[in-house]
């Protein structure tokens, strides 16, 4: 079997997949950022036990793999019960543990992301508009975190794209994502490497359309803030 | 004058950076009306000074008394006291993200909640004085040093402030844009704007200044008026200082 007679014969296997990647990548992402803008309030405070405990946070979580993280949420948080049901087709008491770990993992790199974002507005904009007598919170409402999105948006549209990738490996915990659907038609076919250029395939138009999603985004703040 | 004319008194100031101590108890008054030069050699502590005053740098110990209160105390509100306290800095500062007019407008609206429509017109008002009314609409990114310079002026003045603090504003210039912005200055001061400006301009600091201190090693060593400065020194530092910068112009 070539690659179109794999394709036209298993396609709906790749399409189920990446349902599932899909789904998991959203969740991760929105999730992910809200608990990394979170991480980074408390690593950008001035009350020290809060920033420690942030920049431990985010030592341990880039210095394992992921795919430690992914075992370590799954068994030791065990004990939830996520509710039942389905998520755009996809039951999410099997998909939460994994979307956590990821939310986990991408909260640490988000963080540094809108830490490193915010420090690179130069000090003197945050002085002037103190001198104005703005309080801290105007300040950075105002004058900071308008400057600040513009270095954050790029990167952080780096770190999504590297979670889409990131998400095969929830294939490991028998989750039906591309990637596991990949090795269903492998077995199938005994025909391995025409199916991994289709995953690629598939993977790769995700994150083009979301590239250009990124891009769409950062084209509109640019413009209304000019 | 009397009493009631002291803007800020300060007492015994001192600031430390760690083990560093840059301010080594400063005493003197600042009286409305008056234009107080802060000359002195690098790293002898003008700037660090001139930051207390508005509290961008929290002093270790001493009293800074503005208008009769202590706005060292912990119950003063810092961005209070800062309203009325205008700063203009040595980088201009302005805020990139935002329009000439924002610039200005910013603080109107958000710090003395004027509506919008009086805000640009205060706004618009103070531009033209400076003859830039026609950059309202450009950004930051789009000016020279000198434009940038003059609007950090008025964003500053559009408060009202009861003292301006200038720190260098004339120190990041090419040299033909100082001469306008230090035109600005001074027709503010002939206005009877209480100012503060630390400025190696010792043309500036002459012909302006009602005072001017000299600082060294984070205290003032000498102070009195131009004349006394500039052709009687007292003080074998403060010759020593006014022969190098005099020579080098
Ligand atoms: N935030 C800070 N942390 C540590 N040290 C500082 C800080 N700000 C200033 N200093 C130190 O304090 C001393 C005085 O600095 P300051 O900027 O007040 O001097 P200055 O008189 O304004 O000098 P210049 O003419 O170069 O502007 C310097 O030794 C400087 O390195
Ligand atoms: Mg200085």
């Amino acid at each position: 079997m070539n690659i179109a007679d794999i394709f036209l014969n298993y396609y709906q296997y790749f399409l189920r997949g990446t349902r599932t990647t899909i789904v998991v990548s959203l969740v991760t992402v929105f999730l992910g950022s809200i608990l990394g803008c979170f991480v980074a309030l408390l690593r950008l405070s001035r009350f020290r036990p809060l920033s420690g405990f942030a920049r431990l946070y985010i030592t341990v979580i880039r210095g394992t793999p992921l795919l430690v993280q992914l075992y370590i949420v799954y068994y030791q948080l065990h004990f939830i019960h996520y509710p039942e049901g389905t998520f755009l087709g996809v039951e999410l008491a099997r998909i939460m543990p994994p979307i956590l770990a990821l939310s986990i993992n991408s909260a640490a790199y988000v963080a540094e992301v809108i830490r490193a974002g915010i420090q690179a507005v130069d000090a003197g904009q945050t002085e002037a508009a103190l001198s104005c007598g703005m309080t801290q919170g105007q300040a950075m409402r105002y004058i900071v975190m308008p400057q600040a999105i513009k270095n954050i948006l790029p990167a952080i549209g780096n770190e999504f794209i590297t979670m889409v990738k990131e998400t095969s490996i929830i294939q490991y915990l028998g989750i039906s994502d591309l990637m596991y659907n990949n090795g269903i038609v492998v077995t199938a076919t005994y025909n391995p490497l025409p199916c991994y250029y289709i995953s690629a395939m598939f993977y790769l138009a995700l994150n083009v359309i979301l590239g250009k999603g990124l891009n769409i985004f950062e084209m509109r703040l640019k413009r209304s803030e000019r | 004058m009397n009493g009631n004319d002291v803007l800020f008194e300060i007492r015994d100031l001192k600031k430390n950076f760690g083990a560093l101590e840059v301010l080594r108890g400063i005493s003197t008054d600042i009286r409305k009306g008056e234009v107080v030069v802060v000359i002195g050699p690098s790293g002898s502590g003008k700037s660090t000074f001139i930051r207390c005053l508005n509290l961008l740098e929290e002093p270790t110990s001493g009293q800074i008394i503005f208008e009769g209160t202590d706005c060292t105390d912990k119950s003063v509100k810092t961005h209070r006291h800062r309203e009325k306290v205008g700063m203009v800095f040595q980088q201009f500062n302005l805020f990139n993200n935002l329009s000439v007019l924002e610039n200005v407008t910013i603080s109107l609206e958000k710090v003395k909640k004027l509506p919008a429509a009086q805000a640009k017109e205060k706004a618009m008002a103070l531009l033209r004085r400076v003859g830039l009314e026609d950059k309202a609409d450009a950004y930051p990114s789009q000016l020279s040093g000198g434009q940038k310079q003059r609007i950090a002026i008025v964003r500053a003045m559009a408060l009202d402030p009861d003292v301006m603090l200038f720190d260098e504003p004339t120190s990041a210039l090419d040299p033909e844009m100082v001469g306008e912005v230090l035109k600005v200055i001074q027709d503010l001061a002939r206005e009877g704007v209480t100012m503060v400006v630390v400025t190696h301009e010792m043309g500036f600091a002459r012909k302006v200044g009602t005072r001017i201190l000299f600082m060294d090693e984070g205290v003032i060593a000498e102070e009195g008026t131009p004349e006394e400065i500039f052709e009687a020194p007292k003080n074998e530092r403060t010759r020593d200082f006014l022969s190098k910068v005099i020579n080098v112009i």
